[in-house]
């Protein structure tokens, strides 16, 4: 597959299934007829994604939508089962194992829970800095130093730096987590509803770092949450997946304006907004389908007010509405 | 809306100076420090706040509900007249589940994993009302259907983890309806759940209790939330509360600068590409605050003044107050 | 950019929280303390004991099976009374606990570290990896521990060594199940992803990164495992298959004053058994206390 050489990041035609395969007893029963089958999840279902230089990316989606499959296999933590990844317009597939190890801490994630995401046997002097040190960034003497920078970088006390995890609070952890992930010097960074577990007001300080970074080191961002207004607040262009694939793509502008897709409309219409007025809920009917057994033809039809016959039978495809503004829905397509 | 300053409601639940403080190894750490409000029948409140505000256990508090190292040191709590700190334990627990009733972020706090739910809503009935099994039954299957749970009867059948979250919740709920109770504590019950269900989960708490004239505590630390489904709402902070009255009030115009500061720091209340405005620092450690304001160290207003803790006092809007020498709207003399 | 306030929760290390908890249980310290009298006697069995039971220059055939406090010719007393062979009692368990806490401790750290890599290696890689060894383990751990030391020991013959391996064997299978079960666990943790999104080499997330997080349940299970081993040890001596008289352990003791029993010359082998469980009680007693202390939902 050729590439678009001007983004930083594609994803072309990547999907992920996890399939539970039949164990000896259910192959032997299948023997006698009792028709059982292997259990497919598609947690990512033929996406194609663009990360431009210097852009941040929103990807948005409920539970289920494989937000966080897709963040990781980008990221290089879980294998492809089809598709290729480009980073600047090369491929990623079958390089070697010094270039792959290069390759890879270019592109870094931030993890969601602070506390789990933190060895809890290691100072944080080690947990920054075992990774410049191992591959050869810093040399072994200059750990101590470099690590103050980091932390420095992110808001810390440096003099911290001999401390274990479970000293520090929420919003620190998170800190530490990016000095983590900025000591490898990362162009690109996944960030995993890295402020889902924030309290609002540790959330301010922690996406304020986000942007002065970004600016100070020339950062590109793929921002995974399921909080409209953060992801509104932070995105350049916001991508919405629902069970696994992507429904509509748009500048975050456009997309919080107008959106397009009935899902992203129904989404942005529970996103709530802290106005001081007492409104009624207005609920979207049915419960998100489980990803082993997914309706066919568009995933939302059963729960779409506008459903047609046509969305139980076929798979809309993403097409261009407007310039930079893309959707899956055939009311686009009378 | 319900104007808490013409008093159309009798109150339901009174808290009068509660006070729950955790004697632990290192210290004692004061979770909820002075805490008082009032709740009229049918009334939704809306306790907001961070982690470590004393939110949480103020709900824990009010059910009976804190273990050892905690205990309650003072205050009252008076609902529907009955002074539920002078029972004993068993009379407690006949009032818990039958005239208050709580719900948790997880609902499988509530769920025993074992059980089918029937089995379980049934318990529930038996355990407060002389009825029989039938007549309990036919009240469950009533609970599921008013809680939006299709199929009532296939589900009575089921088990716990055959649903799915916000199935489990709002059978977490249908429970706590089952006796009709006074008064609902929700703590985060919808915080775990995705957008769209929580959209649904709040439609119906807020049908249920339009009809049933339930009074509600709503827990949590999203103000979205509260802004759409509560009447009046407490700001906690620090195990006190900095400011109350009503939602509308409140967040149009709050009076403490903490409130201020939240509302601020709400990604949705700023423009893109300007810094957020953001609180500095951090929430303090509950185990030694130092005297005064507890707000003190990230609050732009302070001063000398500050170093005194303050007390409640009326401002802004009818059935405003707040705990804080340098409010942002005009204090009543 | 102003720094995040520097407000840190209680500086405490994690062993300090360790040693803090641990003693705060009184059977705990009191089970540590019988352990350290244990350790010391053995360690030093060579200057505080009144005789050197295995220097034939020091024995006199004429001396043996005194009853307990009876005196000893260079003016102290036998307190507790000489063997067969007119060893003194108390130099002899002196001597005997040195032997048997080192083969015990020996073998279990040599186990330990064993079934350690086998059972962390399994975990991190999987597939038929992890398959075989865990069959292996699963099989080894339906044989009676006694049954498999015995078949090792007729086919290698007696002797430290072949007892030291014997020992070894039987042990390493616990501990690989346990860490693998642990590290199972850990392995889906988040900072394991951030290990191997840093692109660390798979032998240093290993032992750097799952390995320090899988052992508080291992050292609960080595603990345990040590008065096994002790145990173990004391048995196959006294069916005669395990030390050589050479170096006689607690066990060999026990069974030289076996048949002297029922007799009435019961020291020679009571007080040895007595030394013995006390050394196994108060390993137990750690054990326990360390297993409650490293569980992390149980702290307060």
């Amino acid at each position: 597959m050729t590439a678009d050489v001007s983004a930083l990041v594609e994803l072309k035609g990547v999907s992920k299934r996890f399939v539970k395969s039949l164990d000896l007893a259910a192959k032997i029963g299948n023997r006698f007829g009792a028709g059982m089958k292997e259990e497919v999840v598609h947690a990512v279902d033929n996406v194609n994604l663009v990360v431009a230089p210097g852009e941040v990316v929103g990807l948005v989606g409920e539970s289920g939508c494989g937000k966080s499959t897709l963040g990781r296999m980008t990221v290089g933590l879980l294998p492809l089962s089809s598709g290729e990844r480009f980073w600047q317009g090369e491929s990623l597939a079958g390089q070697d194992a010094g270039t792959a190890r290069r390759q890879q801490l270019k592109m870094q994630m931030i993890f969601q829970d602070p506390y789990a995401s933190l060895n809890p046997r290691m100072r944080v002097l080690d947990i920054v800095g075992e990774a410049p040190v191992a591959h050869g960034i810093i040399r072994g003497t200059q750990q101590v130093e470099y690590v103050g920078l980091m932390l420095n970088r992110v808001g810390l006390d440096p003099t911290l730096m001999r401390r274990y995890p479970h000293q520090f609070s929420g919003g620190q952890r998170a800190r530490i987590g990016i000095a983590r992930a900025l000591a490898v010097k990362p162009q690109f960074l996944v960030c995993d509803e890295s402020v889902a577990a924030l309290d609002v007001s540790i959330q301010a300080q922690v996406l304020n770092l986000f942007m002065e970074l970004k600016g100070a080191l020339n950062l590109t961002y793929l921002f995974i949450s399921h909080d409209l207004g953060v992801v509104k607040y932070i995105s350049d262009r916001v991508v919405v997946m629902y069970l696994g694939r992507v429904v509509e793509s748009a500048p975050s502008a456009e997309l919080f304006a107008q959106p397009n897709h009935p899902y992203t409309q129904a989404l942005l219409a529970e996103a709530g907004k802290v106005t001081p007025a007492k409104r009624t809920f207005v609920p979207i009917k049915g419960e998100i389908p489980s990803p082993l057994d997914p309706p066919s033809g568009c995933h939302f039809h059963p729960r779409c007010p506008h459903a047609m016959t046509k969305c139980r039978e076929a798979v809309p495809p993403l097409i261009e509405i407007a310039p930079g503004q893309m959707s899956a829905c055939f009311l686009n397509t009378p | 809306m319900i104007d808490s300053d013409e008093a159309l409601t009798e109150p339901v639940l009174e808290v009068d100076g509660l006070r729950t403080h955790f004697f632990t190894k290192a210290g004692v750490v004061k979770a909820v420090d002075d805490v008082s409000f009032t709740v009229g029948r049918g009334e939704v409140l809306g306790l907001v706040g961070e982690s470590g505000s004393g939110k949480s256990m103020t709900g824990y508090s009010l059910m009976g509900l804190i273990d050892p190292p905690g205990r309650i040191v003072d205050g009252s709590i008076i609902l529907d007249g009955i002074a539920l700190r002078t029972l004993t334990p068993e009379q407690q627990r006949h009032m818990r589940g039958n005239r208050i009733a709580m719900i948790f972020q997880d609902p499988m706090m509530t769920l025993n994993p074992v059980l089918r739910i029937d089995v379980q809503m049934i318990e529930a009935v038996l355990a407060h009302k002389h009825v029989t099994r039938e007549v309990a039954r036919a009240r469950a299957r009533e609970a599921l259907v008013k809680v939006g749970i299709a199929s009532p009867d296939e589900r009575l059948q089921a088990y716990p983890h055959q649903f799915s979250g916000g199935m489990r919740q709002r059978v977490a709920i249908a429970i706590a309806l089952l006796n009709r109770p006074d008064l609902i504590i929700a703590d985060e019950p919808t915080t775990a759940l995705d957008v769209t269900i929580q959209g649904q989960i709040l439609y119906e708490i807020q049908k249920l209790t339009r009809e049933t004239g339930t009074a509600l505590i709503w827990i949590t630390h999203d103000l979205s939330v509260v802004a759409g489904l509560a009447d009046r709402v407490c700001v906690m902070y620090a195990g006190r509360i900095v400011e109350q009255g009503s939602c509308e009030e409140v967040l149009a115009h709050p009076a403490h600068p903490y409130t201020q500061g939240l509302l601020d720091s709400v990604p949705a209340n700023n423009e893109r590409g300007q810094r957020l405005k953001q609180i500095p620092g951090m929430t303090p450690s509950l185990l030694d605050l130092p005297p005064g304001c507890p707000f003190r160290e990230r609050c732009s207003y302070a001063d000398a003044e500050c170093e005194v803790s303050p007390e409640m006092r009326p401002a802004g809007g009818p059935g405003q107050s707040v705990r804080c020498f340098h409010p942002l709207v005009p204090v009543h003399s | 950019m102003t720094p995040a306030s520097t407000v840190v929760r209680a500086v405490q290390t994690p062993f300090q929280r360790v040693v803090g908890d641990f003693m705060a249980n009184p059977v705990a310290v009191f089970g540590l303390c019988l352990l350290l009298l244990v350790v010391l006697a053995a360690i030093f069995a060579p200057v505080i004991s009144p005789q050197n039971p295995y220097d034939l220059a020091q024995l006199d055939v004429m001396d043996s099976r005194l009853p307990p406090g009876s005196p000893a010719p260079n003016g102290g007393h036998y307190w507790l009374g000489t063997d067969d062979q007119g060893r003194d009692m108390l130099s002899a368990i002196f001597y005997g606990l040195r032997i048997s806490l080192a083969v015990g401790v020996i073998s279990t750290v040599c186990a330990l570290v064993i079934g350690l890599t086998l059972g962390l290696t399994a975990a991190y890689f999987g597939g038929r990896f992890e398959t075989l060894v865990m069959r292996v383990v699963d099989i080894q751990l339906s044989f009676p521990a006694i049954l498999i030391a015995l078949i090792l020991i007729a086919v290698l013959g007696q002797g430290t060594g072949k007892v030291i391996t014997a020992l070894i064997t039987v042990q390493w299978a616990y501990y690989a199940r346990t860490v693998r079960g642990a590290a199972l666990v850990e392995k889906r943790r988040e900072y394991m992803e951030a290990a191997r999104c840093l692109a660390l080499s798979p032998a240093r997330i290993v032992f750097r990164h799952l390995l320090p997080n899988c052992l508080p349940p291992m050292i609960v299970v080595a603990t345990v495992q040590v008065a096994a081993a002790i145990a173990l040890e004391a048995t196959l001596s006294f069916l005669g298959l395990g030390l050589p008289i050479t170096e006689p352990s607690l066990g060999l003791l026990i069974a030289n004053g076996y048949q002297y029993l029922l007799s009435g010359k019961y020291w020679i082998s009571f007080f040895p058994g007595i030394a013995l469980l006390l050394t196994i009680v108060s390993i137990n007693l750690v054990a326990d206390q360390m297993r409650d202390v490293l569980n992390p939902r149980l702290q307060k």
